[in-house]
């Protein structure tokens, strides 16, 4: 509304402070900028040097013969393939768990009404304060006793109770109008049939969101699966990068080469979804 | 007998969760407690020995450098970052032009995994690295070893912790600041409050919520650390930079002493607890809603 009104003013309406403010703003969101920004850069320059430019003339961030072959050398040295395969599974199956847990809970939460209901809901709530580092080791053994460990279903069983999600939804249904429910029910619809088809369809910019914040989560996770999976076949992508950096101590040329491919699926994510993370985020700020 | 069917369908729409909640965080916080009595490597029989586990944690020097290492981490990091972040939210705030790109490019760091971050700055901290580069370049001839250093090894890490929650945090203060009401700055102005009053006295009591938030999470956080250390110090030079998780995991999966690592979970589940007890009752004094 405002920078429509200074349009409207025109140039002759800024007075020289308002110009100069308006500058000095720019010069500091850019300086915070390349802050932010200078260490990917760096890892990609990196990415394409070698060992003994990476740290020589360190700032000149564009190599004049850019090695794009370090990038081969990184899939031949260890099956980075495999990693990502093995993490797009972990992802994938981890964030369709979770979310369908959570949708129903959510649901239970939002529009049904049970004895206990409210109670049941803080336990959810107090759970998101306990930090998972604080039970991994019985989680360990619970599964372990599955035989489930240096499996994939470790992590995703892990990932199936999610009170941050069953929050974020049931606090988008709650604002849900109740009047198709009702009718839907009185023509005889399931409760079940109510939920996948009129509740379902009218969540899924708050589904979208959880979605890409549980697949974000699962693809940057690296503690869980250093616990549960120690052979190579069934690493993920951060377990992967860890090993590679583990076997190629100072090769940083191709450690930075390994860390831009575990980069580039979230970079991509990121560029599509940007509006689901960051009005995501917000939210819980401030409802939180 | 319609009532207790609905019931039912309740119970079965909770289902998933509640299982997931029973076997994965329930009985696991019970089970840890009576870990922490026992000694057990995890293949033998376990054995109870009492307090025992508590009473070595005394003696401990590993896990009282790890202490102290967190808390000095936890006081560096979340204060500063609160700070920074309040800072950039403020200058966000200006409404100028292509300010979603910048907050879009400002919120990344917070995307990225932990590990590759670590990975990325630990070259960059290496002795001809960029960092060092820079430094020299402003004349400091004799730049700091970083991470080969026992005294400057855990501040890098608090330095990478601090560029990757500065962004995170500030978008959720910027959200915030468009909660605060227009006419309490009117009010100010009319008052003849200038910019740092009305900064004092409407911004940061209206953002004092969400501040609040910001800091019980970055408390939280503080003490989870891991994945950066792993990366870029494993725990040294010697312990200089061993925390909390690193310690626990260090004990239960590399030398499978269970007992004793659920023993120190506990304390750090205690700890945490503790302090966002302490926070929810000190709020009173400064959050104002």
């Amino acid at each position: 509304m405002e920078m429509a009104a200074e349009k409207s003013a025109g140039i002759t309406g800024y007075s020289i402070k308002r110009i100069l403010r308006t500058f000095l703003v720019y010069v500091l969101l850019l300086a915070v900028v390349v802050l932010t920004v200078l260490p990917f850069v760096w890892m990609v320059s990196g990415s394409l040097k070698n060992q003994a430019t990476i740290f020589q003339n360190t700032m000149n961030l564009i190599p004049s013969e850019p090695l794009w072959s370090n990038y081969s050398e990184v899939w031949n040295r260890v099956p980075f393939g495999q990693f990502y395969w093995n993490t797009i599974k972990v992802s994938v199956l981890s964030t369709a768990g979770s979310l369908i847990a959570a949708s129903l809970a959510a649901y239970a939460f939002a529009k049904l009404s049970f004895p206990g209901r409210d109670k049941l809901f803080l336990l959810f709530l107090a759970t998101m304060m306990i930090p998972g580092q604080a039970i991994m080791i019985p989680q360990f053994t619970i599964l372990n006793g599955m035989n489930l460990v240096n499996t994939h279903w470790a992590l995703i069983l892990l990932n199936l109770f999610n009170p941050y999600g069953v929050f974020l939804l049931r606090q988008f249904l709650i604002q849900l109008p109740n009047d198709l429910n009702e009718s839907a029910r009185i023509d005889g619809c399931s409760e079940f049939g109510i939920f996948m088809r009129i509740v379902m369809p009218l969540a899924k910019p708050a589904i979208v969101t959880l979605g890409v914040f549980s697949l974000l989560w699962s693809w940057n996770d690296f503690l869980q699966p250093l616990i549960y999976l120690s052979q190579e076949r069934l690493f993920t992508i951060q377990l992967g990068i860890r090993y590679f950096q583990q076997l190629n101590g100072a090769n940083y040329p191709l450690i930075m080469a390994a860390t831009t491919m575990s980069l580039i699926p979230i970079i991509v994510i990121y560029l599509f979804a940007q509006r689901y993370f960051i009005e995501g985020i917000a939210i819980t700020g401030t409802k939180g | 007998m319609a009532k207790w069917k609905s019931y039912g369908i309740a119970y079965l729409f909770l289902a998933p969760s509640l299982i997931g909640l029973a076997v994965f965080v329930l009985y696991p916080i019970l089970y840890s407690f009576y870990l922490s009595f026992m000694k057990w490597d995890g293949l033998t029989p376990m054995s109870f020995i009492g307090l025992s586990n508590y009473k070595d944690l005394w003696t401990d020097e590993t896990f009282k450098i790890s202490l102290t290492n967190n808390l000095y981490y936890t006081l560096v990091t979340v204060p500063i970052t609160i700070v920074l972040s309040i800072l950039l939210a403020l200058l966000m705030n200006y409404k100028v032009r292509g300010i979603q790109t910048f907050r879009v490019l400002y919120f990344f760091p917070n995307i990225t995994a932990s590990l590759a971050i670590g990975i990325i700055w630990a070259a960059m901290f290496t002795q001809y690295g960029p960092l060092n580069t820079i430094l020299r370049f402003f004349g400091y001839a004799d730049p700091p070893a970083w991470l080969a250093s026992t005294t400057m090894a855990l501040p890098a890490i608090m330095l990478v912790s601090i560029w990757k929650g500065v962004g995170y945090n500030a978008v959720i203060l910027f959200a915030g600041l468009q909660g605060v009401p227009r006419h309490l700055y009117e009010a100010a102005e009319l008052d003849g409050a200038n910019r740092f009053k009305q900064f004092i006295y409407v911004t940061l009591p209206g953002l004092s919520p969400v501040i609040f938030f910001c800091v019980v999470m970055g408390v939280i956080g503080s003490f989870q650390v891991f994945d950066t250390v792993m990366a870029m110090t494993q725990g040294g030079p010697g312990r200089s930079t061993n925390v909390l998780v690193f310690h626990i995991y260090n004990t239960a999966f590399q030398n499978y002493n269970f007992g004793y690592a659920s023993a120190m979970s506990y304390i750090l589940f205690v700890i945490i607890l503790v302090i966002t007890f302490i926070q929810l009752k000190m709020q009173k004094r400064w959050v104002t809603y």
